[in-house]
């Protein structure tokens, strides 16, 4: 019962053939070694999942494998290089927003697709769409702080 | 599940006030046996845990001939930041760049044996020895360097891990050219002092966390990021309760599938598969049958049950005697006060990857106790301890909960049976029902003042919260402090397991009696920070109250002012903290929002003043939660949370603006960071919601349905 699924993953053609009906987290975890997104609840409360398809953020463990079919995804490790980090992640480490790390993933991708959408969002709108992603250890102002720096950078950049 | 462990860090922890160091604490050790400690015997305390650690400077240090140096720890990274403040002391002792430290941690065939990472005492007390043999290697290297540059010691200098002659800086050998990656032979029979606090270059400076590169990358292993080849995910059968019984488990519709492997063995039915949804799949074609007793007890219930099931109470400090107290008293006040069960839900579940080969078992664990994981496994599968390695990962939280290894336990057993490489990935559901609680706990208190608001009567019980941080530190001449139960477990009166959560007790302890103290200030109409400066004589607490009050620009108040402020102190692992809030709340839906949180905190020598405010921060936002709305719910041991729909942590939209304030106290030792703040968030934000709107809430979490009673009741 598997399929072939093309998309593109990070900048590059993908093609797999996996069971349609597994969950998108899992085959980019376990068949495609993209161990940078999380898995934290399961069920989309938690957003330590999140990816980016077609710029929009999504949680990878609400969704099957099929779901990727002719979109353009990218995960955490396709948005910057060890050599120049995407100014999201600049900005992350510039203000020290994480602690574990375990959410932070999660956390930047929902801040890029923030930015794509809407790229000097006020305090309120960073608050309002990072809202639904968890922190545990409490890096909640700090990561705030950091998106509203990429903002301006990405901006800045334009 | 009582673990040693747990013992250590309560006799450890330093949540001792300088004003009462006359008073002895009767403090039970595991199997009945008790003993007296005085407090002016903290110092044999703390040579007691000190002594688990290495003389041999090798064990902590080794300098590579790239000149990379290495430092070696027992101890773990789960966001609390020792990775960078440890590579500091090192770096600042060894003169050596902060950048070109490597750390290695948890890992149990490279670092030296470590009790765990809990109990705030990894600065306190992993710092000093490694500090020492930092300055040791430096003062032998200096000796090497000597020879190699026919120059006395006393005219050399050192940079950066370079070794220089003083007047002519052409003449230079440096770390690694002189130990080309050996190890450090020579031993100083008379130890070199620690630095200076004056000539430090490294410590006391904020550092970003040095591991925030690889974590925002992605690229930071957790254990759950490990692969190894032919590695199989395990899904294990689980009880609806913690008090069912299996009475029949119907494996028929899986035993001859030919892609998975099925283990019904030691008690243990798993699904064995490369893919974990495929082996969930499976596992629930089983068919089991529980015999679940019915029960009574859950959440609302649990507070009378826990006040029938006190065993008889322990002396954690008194002094005067009660019946003067009460004689004394022109006042007296009475309360009791309900803390539900907290869970630590880390965002990373525990998670283990165990590899048998050779007889030599590896395993990958989220664990904040790696040396205890390697001795469980050892002793349970019948290895020997040197075939069990346990080795390095980033953990995604811990908080205390990360100590009791049971996915690791499950992870080494199945890969022993199956011979494969085995992960176990516990889900969120199976995180809440595992993980071990923050104990539901209920304290009593009785207290009386004269009028002029001195307190003379202090009559404090607490049940089943534990001691730490139970003794209060104020003035009082007739007082008694009593624990019933201790410790912050309780196997047979809890339905599920209990633990270990960030500042164990404390968090509950100062909910109480920080709530208790401004019932008082209240009703005796003297403003909340000058009642308990009045109250106190510990100068640290003093000082630290008032750089908190200082901080906000606090004005003198009678509660309830309407304005939402509210003010709590204490002590934990040794640091003194005061914190001042200031909260509004919405009558008609009883929600509230904390708008402004100040922190002092007096923690000694702070190593890395970036990552202690950091971690005060995570502790005022941390705290919130179960302050106003985490709690477990439960029927008997069926934990009914399976998620964060009904479990609910703070969110983005909940965090106030907070302040941080770190007292600078380079000459006294360096105190824990990463518990204390947090103990305030119960009673600050309690009796910050009195001041705004009039009523005294008794049990945590204070959630809207709560304050809403409280205000119809007052009505």
């Amino acid at each position: 019962m598997k399929e072939t699924i093309r998309f593109v993953l990070n900048g590059q053609t993908k093609e797999i053939t996996v069971d349609p009906e597994r969950t998108l987290l899992w085959v980019l975890r376990n068949d495609l070694e993209l161990t940078g997104t999380k898995y934290g609840c399961g069920m989309g409360y938690c957003g330590a999942c999140s990816i980016l398809i077609d710029d929009k953020a999504v949680r990878s463990c609400m969704i099957t494998a099929d779901f990727v079919n002719g979109k353009n995804v990218v995960t955490i490790e396709g948005l910057g290089t060890e050599e120049k980090l995407h100014p999201v992640q600049e900005a992350f480490l510039k203000h020290d927003a994480l602690q574990c790390g375990y959410c932070t993933p999660g956390m930047i991708i929902r801040a890029t697709a923030l930015l794509k959408d809407n790229p000097m969002p006020s305090r309120d709108e960073i608050i309002l769409a990072l809202d639904d992603n968890f922190c545990r250890c409490g890096a909640h102002t700090r990561i705030i702080d950091a998106v509203q720096t990429a903002g301006k950078e990405l901006k800045g950049g334009k | 599940m009582k673990s040693k462990h747990e013992y250590s860090v309560d006799l450890l922890d330093k949540s001792i006030p300088s004003g009462m160091t006359r008073r002895s604490f009767i403090r039970r050790l595991g199997g009945g046996l008790v003993i007296a400690v005085a407090l002016s015997d903290f110092d044999v305390l703390k040579a007691s845990v000190a002594q688990q650690y290495p003389t041999d400077l090798n064990a902590y240090l080794k300098i590579g001939a790239d000149g990379r140096v290495s430092c070696f720890t027992g101890k773990i990274e789960m966001g609390q930041g020792v990775i960078t403040s440890l590579a500091q002391m090192l770096a600042e002792e060894l003169d050596v760049p902060l950048a070109s430290v490597d750390m290695i941690m948890g890992d149990t065939d490279l670092c030296p044996y470590d009790q765990g990472t809990w109990g705030s005492l990894t600065t306190r007390f992993f710092g000093p020895p490694l500090r020492a043999a930092g300055a040791e290697a430096r003062a032998i290297l200096l000796q090497m360097a000597s020879e190699n540059l026919g120059t006395p010691v006393s005219g050399l200098t050192v940079a950066d891990g370079v070794v220089f002659v003083a007047n002519d800086k052409n003449k230079k050998v440096s770390y690694a050219e002189l130990v080309k990656g050996a190890k450090i032979i020579k031993t100083l029979q008379e130890k070199p002092p620690l630095k200076d606090p004056k000539d430090f270059k490294i410590i006391g400076k904020p550092i970003s966390r040095i591991d925030g590169k690889e974590k925002v990358l992605g690229t930071a292993k957790y254990s759950g990021d490990m692969r190894y080849p032919g590695m199989v995910f395990a899904k294990i059968l689980r009880p609806p309760s913690h008090a069912s019984k299996l009475i029949k488990a119907d494996i028929s519709a899986v035993e001859s599938v030919s892609e998975i492997t099925l283990i019904n063995q030691d008690g243990i039915i798993a699904v064995l598969h490369p893919d974990p949804e495929i082996a969930e799949r499976y596992l629930s074609h089983i068919k089991a049958e529980y015999e679940t007793p019915t029960t009574s007890l859950n959440e609302n219930t649990i507070f009378d049950h826990l006040i029938k099931s006190a065993p008889e109470g322990t002396s954690v400090g008194e002094g005067g005697t009660l019946t003067e107290g009460t004689a004394q008293s022109e006042l007296t006040f009475e309360s009791e006060f309900r803390d539900g069960y907290v869970a630590h839900a880390p965002i990373e579940p525990h998670t283990a990857l165990a590899v048998i080969k050779n007889g030599k078992m590896k395993v990958w664990a989220s664990t904040q106790n790696p040396f205890g994981l390697k001795k469980n496994i050892a002793d349970s599968l019948g290895l020997k301890e040197e075939n069990v390695q346990i080795l390095q990962v980033f953990i995604g939280g811990g908080f205390g909960g990360k100590s009791s290894n049971g996915q690791a336990m499950e992870a080494a057993k199945l890969a022993k049976i199956s011979g494969k490489p085995v992960m176990v990935a516990w889900t969120r559901r199976e995180e809440f029902f595992y993980d071990s609680f923050r104990p539901a706990a209920v304290i009593k208190i009785k207290s009386g003042c004269k009028k002029s608001g001195q307190i003379m009567l202090w009559d404090y019980g607490v049940y089943f919260a534990g001691q730490r941080g139970a003794a209060h530190f104020y003035n009082i001449p007739n007082h008694k402090t009593t624990a019933y139960n201790a410790s912050w477990t309780a196997p047979k009166v809890h339905p599920f397991a209990t633990g270990a959560w960030r500042a164990p007790s404390n968090n509950t302890n100062t909910f109480a009696r920080e709530s208790h103290i401004d019932i008082m200030a209240a009703k005796l109409g003297i403003d909340p920070i000058q009642f308990r400066l009045q109250n106190l004589n510990d100068e640290r607490m003093i000082r630290t109250l008032k750089a908190a009050s200082a901080r906000f620009g606090w004005k003198s108040l009678k509660s309830p002012s309407g304005k939402g402020y509210g003010v709590a102190c204490g002590v934990d692992a040794g640091a003194y903290v005061a914190i001042i809030a200031q909260v509004k709340v919405d009558k008609k839906s009883g929600n509230v929002k904390v708008e402004r949180v100040v922190v002092a905190q007096d923690m000694g020598l702070v190593i890395n003043p970036l990552g202690a405010t950091m971690q005060a921060e995570g502790c005022v936002t941390m705290g919130m939660g179960y302050a106003l709305s985490e709690t477990v719910q439960f029927t008997g041991g069926d934990v009914l949370n399976r998620n964060f729909d009904t479990y609910k942590l703070p969110r983005f939209s909940w965090v106030p603006k907070i302040e941080i304030e770190l007292l600078d106290l380079p000459n006294e030792p360096a105190q824990g960071g990463g518990e204390p703040a947090i103990i305030c968030m119960g009673a600050l934000l309690a009796n910050a919601i009195h001041d705004a709107i009039g009523v005294r809430m008794y049990q945590m979490p204070m959630t809207p349905e709560r304050i809403l009673e409280a205000l119809k009741k007052k009505s």
